[in-house]
């Protein structure tokens, strides 16, 4: 869990890290702490797991991945714990969830999203995960995303 | 869309991975590119500003502190589409929005500080626009790795 001084950096650095040759400095005035204690803090909230990463988030289609799909599949309940692990394994595909059906307008339970500079490159991951679903699959869709209307990430309030 | 030089190559595969925590994290990286200190953070500001990068820093799991971390989908009708991604936007919980091409036409994702502010939002937005949002929490995560090289 976080304490308040967590709460604060997060706050300080959700929008971005300072472009600045000392950025962890930068945030420590910020907020009144030693360079040590926000570099130290970080550290352990990457090791906590509360910080994924620090790094770029690329807008994909700006990077010539125009064609992002969300493939989604109704695989049997008792097979999707296992099949799951199978396809987040897949090298091409960046996130995968089991997730709830919501019948009847949404039967599916497995998510994975799949990239390429085509759509034909989209359909044919599409089909790799088919073939490894086999029997278990009853359905599957591919949402293409036509736009990002908004991307920043987590916000939370100060 | 820019064209994008073999540097900025470099610096977005560098940058997709581990930044360090150091006095001069930006040098330590440009030295691992092959650049200065200056250029990187020169060519940062302007992956930025061209919007290539849609942010650069730490990217927190809400989970891990307590919170939520939700997907969720609507169906707006196409004459009122503008409308409703502009209240739906409006809420700082919805951290990404995306349009896709189906009957469930927008896509977003709810980050919120506790459990409780997931189902707060959804209500909100259900009164703000009148349309009934689908919530599919996680239930299981298999993989989450976003690191895609560029292809230009």
């Amino acid at each position: 869990m976080i304490d308040d001084i967590d709460r604060a950096l997060i706050v300080a650095t959700q929008g971005g890290l300072p472009l600045v040759p000392r950025p962890y400095h930068t945030i420590a005035e910020q907020l009144g702490l030693s360079a040590d204690e926000v570099m130290r803090r970080l550290k352990v909230m990457l090791e906590t797991g509360i910080v994924r990463r620090i790094g770029a988030v690329p807008n994909h289609y700006a990077i010539g991945w125009t064609a992002n799909g969300m493939t989604v599949w109704d695989v049997a309940d008792e097979l999707v714990d296992e099949l799951g692990a199978r396809i987040g394994a897949l090298d091409f595909v960046t996130h995968c969830y089991r997730r709830p059906r919501a019948l009847p307008a949404w039967p599916y339970n497995l998510f994975a999203m799949v990239h390429g500079a085509s759509r034909d490159e989209c359909s044919a991951k599409a089909a790799e995960i088919r073939s490894l679903l086999g029997e278990a699959c009853r359905g599957s869709d591919i949402l293409y995303s036509t736009r990002i209307l908004k991307k920043t990430g987590l916000r939370i309030g100060s | 869309m820019r064209e994008l030089s073999t540097v900025d190559r470099k610096i977005l595969a560098k940058l997709q991975g581990d930044f360090p925590i150091c006095e001069r994290p930006y040098a330590e990286a440009a030295e691992q590119i092959g650049i200065s200190e200056e250029e990187l953070l020169q060519r940062v500001q302007e992956l930025l500003a061209d919007k290539v990068l849609t942010r650069f820093g730490p990217m927190f799991q809400i989970e891990e502190m307590g919170g939520a971390f939700v997907l969720a989908a609507l169906a707006a009708p196409e004459e009122r589409y503008d409308e409703v991604t502009a209240l739906v936007n409006e809420l700082p919980a919805v951290a990404h929005n995306y349009r896709r091409e189906h009957v469930l036409n927008m896509w977003f994702v709810l980050a919120t500080e506790t459990k409780a502010g997931i189902a707060e939002a959804i209500a909100r937005i259900e009164r703000d626009t009148g349309l009934a949002v689908y919530a599919f929490p996680k239930e299981r995560e298999f993989f989450v790795e976003m690191k895609l090289e560029a292809r230009l």
